[in-house]
């Protein structure tokens, strides 16, 4: 499963808007990645996704393989709205 | 008496003595180990015992500061719990290592990643890292983190650095201010110190070397300075300035809902310049009537590659949002002269100052040009937007410049793309051949902003940052003052309206001449805008107006500042 975002807010990925990203995918049990001009980090990973150093404005993959991935990509869209993270492209 | 110098991020003086924060020490030894799994459960027990010590800070920073500066800590417990970091760790005791410099070796690490980062947030997120790797370790080695919460009288910390599980734990009402070795302006205690209203310095590089617990120490943050062991004398002129510190807070604050508007009711526009879309919010917390000069260059700078339309897009939205359709006047990029990007092609000028630079610039690479402007014109729908273009020197690049700005527009609206109906189109005043020409460029500009330093720094031949010819860096030089006067008649024999966006727009001498002359509009960085508006709620328009004549008449810098101080500042 495979969803691909534009990131909305201001400051980028920072801590605030990771923290929720990470917290949300930790609850599944399916691996997932975050891609951002050819670099993946794992989505589980706080450091991982804030040393992609991803600005407003970027368009980023997620993508989850799992028994719960399709679960995990509707919560994970849902947070990203709800939040004002980011938006679907 | 010792001085130390370092970045002042928050204002004020602060009086009280030295609470230096010693780090305790986690000093071990790298060692060899053969039971690979004990070694995992001592590392996972530190981690637990870490992840329940976090959670209660976490809760006493909700209490005592709120859920936004709690929200940290919830960052720190995803750090103990990364699967990344703890699988490096790991990595490491299965190669034999002790789990202490698995820990601390894959902190290093992760830090150095960060802190070679192109960006400056990111860069004191290595402070995190730290912070979190030490409360690690510390677990490992079964060593108390001190208890800061029992700090009981008036204390200015000293710290390497501020972290926030510091800051969290720490009594405020206690604090006075905080001097710290490292950080810049964007770091947790940079931003703790502006929420608290206390003075602090930060990037001291050796404070905690040379500041001795206990001792007295003076803030002095409008100098950036630190003093320890002041004499006498010394300390009594601070218990002076902090009184009157605190004095003038409290007046400027009755001035933060008024109108800005001179003691015979004439009115004036009093805004702010920004860098940042944050600053935004000092402006807004200053009163500010709008903002005079957003400058967009920060969107350019510290960085790879050129910024996407949507990146721009959403800054200028921001602003424009948060303005609430108080009028934002943005300057298009004003790149070249001393600011380079390193991924554009400079070519290495003899004199950059007068060189490819501002809306030169722009003109000769469209692309750049034409991007930032669709990014203006869509966000155009949401405030009161105005756009000016920096360097203008002649008519044709002022046409040619609002061509390309009309071309976008119209690209837009057949895309379907919403643009605000009426968007004002100014330029910079800054050139002395536009300042000449005023009359010819107001018949066709919507409005004129000069910009004094470039403009006072042209017409006198005198770089401003060359020591040697400082002293000809004159703002009330008579050439300056009737320059000045012609863009302001100019614009107003032509129905349009003049402001002026440099350091001289918040300078209380000059703000009688202004006011005298008919400005419009007044833009200055924010924390200046109280003062001025105090200024002016002081003076009578009609009053000064009657020493004009004489004023223009004087023949040096020095004759026209005196006469201010003389005359002009009790003209009621």
């Amino acid at each position: 499963m495979k969803k691909t975002f534009k990131i909305t807010v201001l400051e980028g990925l920072h801590a605030r808007p990771t923290t929720l990203l990470v917290t949300t995918v930790n609850s599944f049990e399916s691996e997932v990645s975050i891609t951002y001009e050819g670099k993946t980090a794992n989505l589980k990973s706080i450091m991982g996704v804030m040393s992609l150093a991803i600005s407003a404005g970027a368009v980023i993959e997620i993508s989850a393989i799992g028994s719960d991935a399709k679960e995990l990509i509707e919560k994970i869209t849902e947070v990203i709205i709800s939040q004002g993270i980011g938006e679907e492209c | 008496m010792l001085e130390l110098s370092g970045i002042a991020v928050s204002d004020g003086v602060a009086i009280a003595s030295a609470y230096c924060l010693i780090e305790p020490d986690l000093s071990f030894e790298k060692s060899r180990i053969s039971d690979i799994h004990a070694e995992k459960v001592r590392l996972k027990e530190a981690c637990i015992k870490a992840k329940n010590q976090l959670a209660e800070i976490r809760a006493i920073a909700d209490r005592k500061f709120g859920a936004e500066k709690a929200a940290i800590f919830s960052a720190h417990l995803l750090l103990l719990a990364d699967p990344e970091m703890l699988a490096a760790i790991e990595g490491k005791i299965d190669d034999g290592w002790n789990a202490e410099f698995a820990v601390q070796e894959t902190a290093n690490e992760y830090i150095q990643i960060f802190e070679a980062m192109d960006n400056r947030y990111m860069q004191e997120r290595a402070t995190d890292i730290h912070d979190v790797s030490t409360r690690l370790l510390a677990h490992l080695l079964g060593v108390e983190i001190p208890d800061y919460s029992s700090i009981s009288k008036d204390v200015i910390l000293v710290a390497q650095d501020l972290t926030p599980s510091i800051t969290a734990q720490l009594d405020t009402s206690y604090v006075k201010g905080f001097i710290t070795d490292r950080g810049g302006r964007t770091s947790h205690s940079a931003i703790l110190a502006r929420i608290m209203e206390i003075p602090a310095i930060v990037g001291t590089k050796t404070a905690t070397q040379e500041l001795v617990q206990g001792a007295p120490i003076i803030i002095d943050s409008t100098r950036g300075k630190v003093i320890m062991n002041a004499t006498q004398e010394v300390l009594d002129e601070y218990l002076e300035k902090q009184q009157a510190f605190i004095e003038q807070r409290q007046l400027l604050k009755q001035y933060r809902l008024c109108e800005s508007v001179s003691a015979d009711g004439h009115r004036v526009e009093i805004a702010g310049n920004i860098g940042k879309p944050q600053d935004v919010e000092l402006v807004l917390a200053n009163g500010g009537d709008g903002i005079g000069l957003f400058r967009t260059e920060f969107l350019y700078m510290h960085r790879h590659e050129l910024p996407l339309e949507e990146e721009q897009f959403l800054a200028y939205k921001m602003v424009l949002e948060k303005m609430q359709g108080k009028p934002t006047v943005v300057r298009t990029l004003d790149i070249g002269g001393d600011k380079n990007l390193s991924y554009l092609k400079f070519v290495h000028e003899l004199n950059p100052f007068l060189g490819l630079r501002g809306v030169r610039l722009c003109l000769a690479q469209q692309d750049i040009f034409r991007t930032q402007l669709r990014a203006l014109l869509r966000a155009s729908v949401y405030g009161n937007l105005k756009i000016m273009f920096p360097m203008i020197a002649t008519l044709d690049e002022f046409r040619e410049a609002k061509a390309i700005l009309l071309e976008e527009k119209q690209k837009l609206r057949d895309e379907g793309i919403p643009v605000a109906e009426t968007i004002e189109v100014g330029m910079m005043v800054e050139i002395p051949s536009a300042a000449v020409i005023a009359d010819l460029f107001a018949q066709e500009a919507d409005f004129l902003s000069i910009g004094t330093n470039d403009l006072i720094q042209y017409t006198l031949a005198a770089d401003r940052m060359n020591e040697q010819v400082s002293y000809l860096y004159q703002p009330y030089h008579p050439a300056i003052l009737r320059l000045v006067k012609m863009v302001i008649e100019a614009a107003h024999q032509n129905g349009k309206w003049v402001g002026m966006c440099g350091e001289m727009a918040g300078d209380e001498i000059a703000i009688p001449i202004l006011l005298a002359l008919g400005l419009d509009e007044f833009s200055m960085s924010a924390p200046s805008i109280l003062t001025t508006r105090a200024q002016i709620a002081n003076l009578s328009k009609v009053n000064l107006s009657t020493h004009l004549e004489q004023l223009l008449t004087l023949t040096t810098a020095r004759e026209v500042e005196a006469y201010v101080k003389k005359y002009l500042w009790q003209a009621r």
